[in-house]
């Protein structure tokens, strides 16, 4: 079964909704064994960095986060979710992360006329526009199969790596472009 | 390259879409659902629900409404009127906006701005604000906010407040002038140009949109981020794609397929 992991960092409800629109059942848990055991997963997040880990911790869920990401299973990290799978971020005066994707998180640039947080429709690969908002971004890397410009900086937008997906924008608010994403992700075989 | 929103806003009166000219004067204008569809599928980059009258009537938001909606668009959207508590702010959340709008309750209790940051993310927190122009010289901005519906001034100034509310984590201002509001006469761009230029956060420009050069001079004199269009599209006088295409041939980017 298509499984949200819930971590506490931020609402599921979109997530849950947009998947819902394609039809599709969806379960949400914090719990260790449903997860290890899902078809799917989506690991959503907005929020600080630092309580994102936090919770994952107590909920015992970084060591099941590692053992599934490196299992095969079809993984999509949303946002925080994505950054959150890196080795560390600026956020929160510097925060380790989880290292199951190597590379760095950093803040936007204080530039005249950028404001942050990134917010609204951007291009991805200067193509379709996708729902951003963030601030703080994924350094580009390997991974990149999707780069997107903000504020004089180039960053990963979207990484894929094995089962692993993840992305910067939010496909659940990205209107009809996002739920072709979704529902490609649904029949992704990694 | 990030685009330039535009975002319809859509005025509720127990469950139905109105239209009035500063607050008075309103028009039913449809449901809120089927209109939210229509304007989803007509290229809008968000929605803003107004819940016009809870405040004054003491009535809590219509959860029901929000739920509807947020099954029925995939874009994101905000919510504001009858919020009075973080615990409102929470159910609104959970129901599915992307963000919550508050306005008065800010300026009576701006402690909730900082609460609400803290609890969804400064990109959850929206700060509304009804300025009207003033000449007395104790607003340097030349803006005193106002509130209820423009019927009462604050005392504070239009340009202080917005940079207060960016300090205790609003994620968003939306300017909406109490002068050009309902009017149709073009943004007041003096006024949206002094808050875009005095925070760091993004600035909706509100208020007296009527053709797609309104829209356009918020963006490029004004320095706005995003603009509302309630009545220029509600008559079905102009389209969204209408607005996009003007916008597009003027060199402004805007998301053109959805």
């Amino acid at each position: 079964m298509l499984t949200i992991i819930d971590y506490k960092a931020g609402n599921l409800t979109s997530v849950k909704l947009a998947f819902a629109a394609l039809g599709v059942e969806t379960r949400v848990t914090d719990d260790p064994a449903e997860i290890r055991a899902a078809d799917r997963l989506v690991f959503p997040g907005v929020g600080a960095a630092a309580s994102a880990m936090s919770n994952l911790r107590n909920a015992g869920l970084v060591d099941t986060l590692k053992a599934v990401t490196s299992s095969g299973t079809p993984f999509l990290g949303i946002c925080l979710g994505m950054q959150i799978l890196f080795d560390h971020t600026e956020e929160d005066g510097g925060t380790d992360t989880l290292g199951i994707l190597p590379g760095q998180v950093r803040r936007f640039p204080d530039v005249p006329g950028c404001k942050i947080p990134h917010i609204g429709w951007n291009q991805v690969n200067d193509r379709e526009e996708y729902y951003f908002v963030h601030s703080y971004y994924v350094e580009m890397n390997p991974f990149a199969e999707g780069t997107t410009e903000y504020a004089g900086v180039r960053f990963a937008s979207l990484v894929r790596r094995g089962n692993i997906l993840a992305s910067q924008f939010h496909p659940e608010k990205s209107g009809r472009i996002g739920l072709k994403m979704l529902s490609d992700f649904l029949s992704w075989n990694p | 390259m990030l685009t330039k929103r535009i975002i319809p806003c859509l005025d509720v009166i127990r469950g139905r879409v109105t239209k009035g000219v500063r607050f008075q004067h309103n028009v039913d204008l449809g449901d809120p659902v089927e209109m939210a569809i229509g304007y989803s599928n007509g290229g809008a980059d968000e929605l803003v629900f107004y819940d016009i009258t809870a405040s004054a009537e003491h009535r809590p938001i219509d959860i029901g409404m929000v739920e509807a909606v947020a099954r029925s668009v995939r874009i994101p959207f905000a919510v504001g009127g009858g919020i009075s508590s973080l615990a409102d702010m929470e159910r609104v959340v959970l129901a599915g906006a992307e963000k919550v709008s508050v306005n008065s309750l800010a300026v009576r209790d701006p402690g909730i701005i900082r609460e609400g940051s803290k609890a969804f993310g400064a990109q959850c927190i929206v700060l509304g604000m009804d300025p009207v122009g003033t000449d007395d010289p104790s607003f340097p901005s030349g803006y005193e906010v106002t509130v209820r519906g423009f019927r009462e001034r604050t005392g504070l100034d239009a340009v202080e407040w917005a940079k207060r509310a960016v300090d205790l984590g609003a994620g968003e201002i939306v300017v909406n002038s109490v002068d050009a509001d309902g009017t149709r006469n073009g943004f007041e761009l003096r006024l949206t140009r002094l808050i875009a230029e005095a925070v760091g956060v993004p600035v909706v420009a509100s208020g007296g949109a009527g053709t797609p050069r309104h829209v356009a001079d918020a963006f490029t004199e004004g320095r706005a981020d995003a603009a509302i269009v309630a009545g220029m599209i509600h008559t079905g006088e102009w389209t969204i794609g209408e607005i996009k295409s003007f916008l597009s041939d003027a060199g402004i980017p805007v998301r053109r397929t959805w």
